[in-house]
């Protein structure tokens, strides 16, 4: 695990410079709670209600395990803030529901449009050869690195 | 469940017919409840990442219920060559 947190954290790092410390202002994230259900129909509401959505242990704002932590931190660098987070240590029903709903056996996991995206592993691979920037455009949302990389361009 | 890195090793070899697998134990302690994984098979060739880690999970899946924590990276053959001649 450090290992690849170690390379997620020095891709971070890299692609961090220049950002001004606005990394330091929390994310718009919903601290939605889950209804207790694990059920397929409520998760289909679930990952269909908003454009992002994640399932993490803990909360963006304290992340209780590293790869979850990862995610959090991968969608910040690009200002993805507005996303909804479920915490599937508050409910044993929503953490097993949404394995089974998506077919994937560990936590986080992360939607986009309503579409299962993968886990911490896919999400640091999309980040790093800049699918995730394209993806982030189809639902109409700027990756905050393009004008970051802009700046640095311009310097 | 006797779990151990080349358990895991030798059944991604041999159901996924990789040409190389690593298998490391990321546990504190080595006492193997944390993997990561490295797989390079041609059965990858073709597939998008989501689908190449569900061939993974899959493989795993009996076994992953026991692992706490799981990385996995997924390469064809050819990935794998241009990756080792970095």
């Amino acid at each position: 695990m450090s290992g690849t947190l170690g390379r997620a954290a020095a891709a971070l790092l890299r692609w961090g410079r220049g950002a001004g410390g606005g990394g330091l202002r929390g994310p718009g994230v919903r601290a939605a709670s889950s209804g207790g259900s694990g059920s397929a129909e409520h998760l289909d509401a679930l990952v269909k209600k908003d454009k992002v959505v994640v399932f993490l242990k803990g909360t963006p704002e304290q992340p209780q395990c590293g790869f979850s932590n990862a995610v959090v931190q991968i969608l910040r660098l690009h200002g993805v803030r507005d996303y909804a987070a479920y915490n599937v240590l508050d409910d044993p029903q929503l953490r097993q529901g949404i394995k089974d709903y998506s077919n994937w056996p560990t936590i986080p996991q992360v939607y986009l449009n309503g579409e299962f995206v993968g886990g911490c592993d896919i999400l640091l691979q999309m980040h790093q050869n800049g699918d995730l920037v394209e993806e982030l455009k189809k639902l109409g949302i700027r990756s905050a690195l393009l004008d970051e990389k802009k700046d640095q361009d311009s310097k | 469940m006797e779990l151990s890195a080349e358990y895991l090793r030798e059944k991604l070899q041999r159901d996924l017919e990789a040409e190389h697998v690593e298998v490391e134990d990321t546990t504190p302690n080595r006492c193997a409840s944390s993997f990561r994984v490295l797989v390079v098979s041609a059965k990858f060739e073709g597939k998008p990442l989501l689908q190449r880690h569900r061939l993974v999970n899959t493989c795993l899946a009996e076994e992953l219920l026991h692992i706490h924590a799981f990385e996995q990276k997924t390469l064809t053959p050819e990935q794998w060559a241009r990756e080792q001649q970095k």
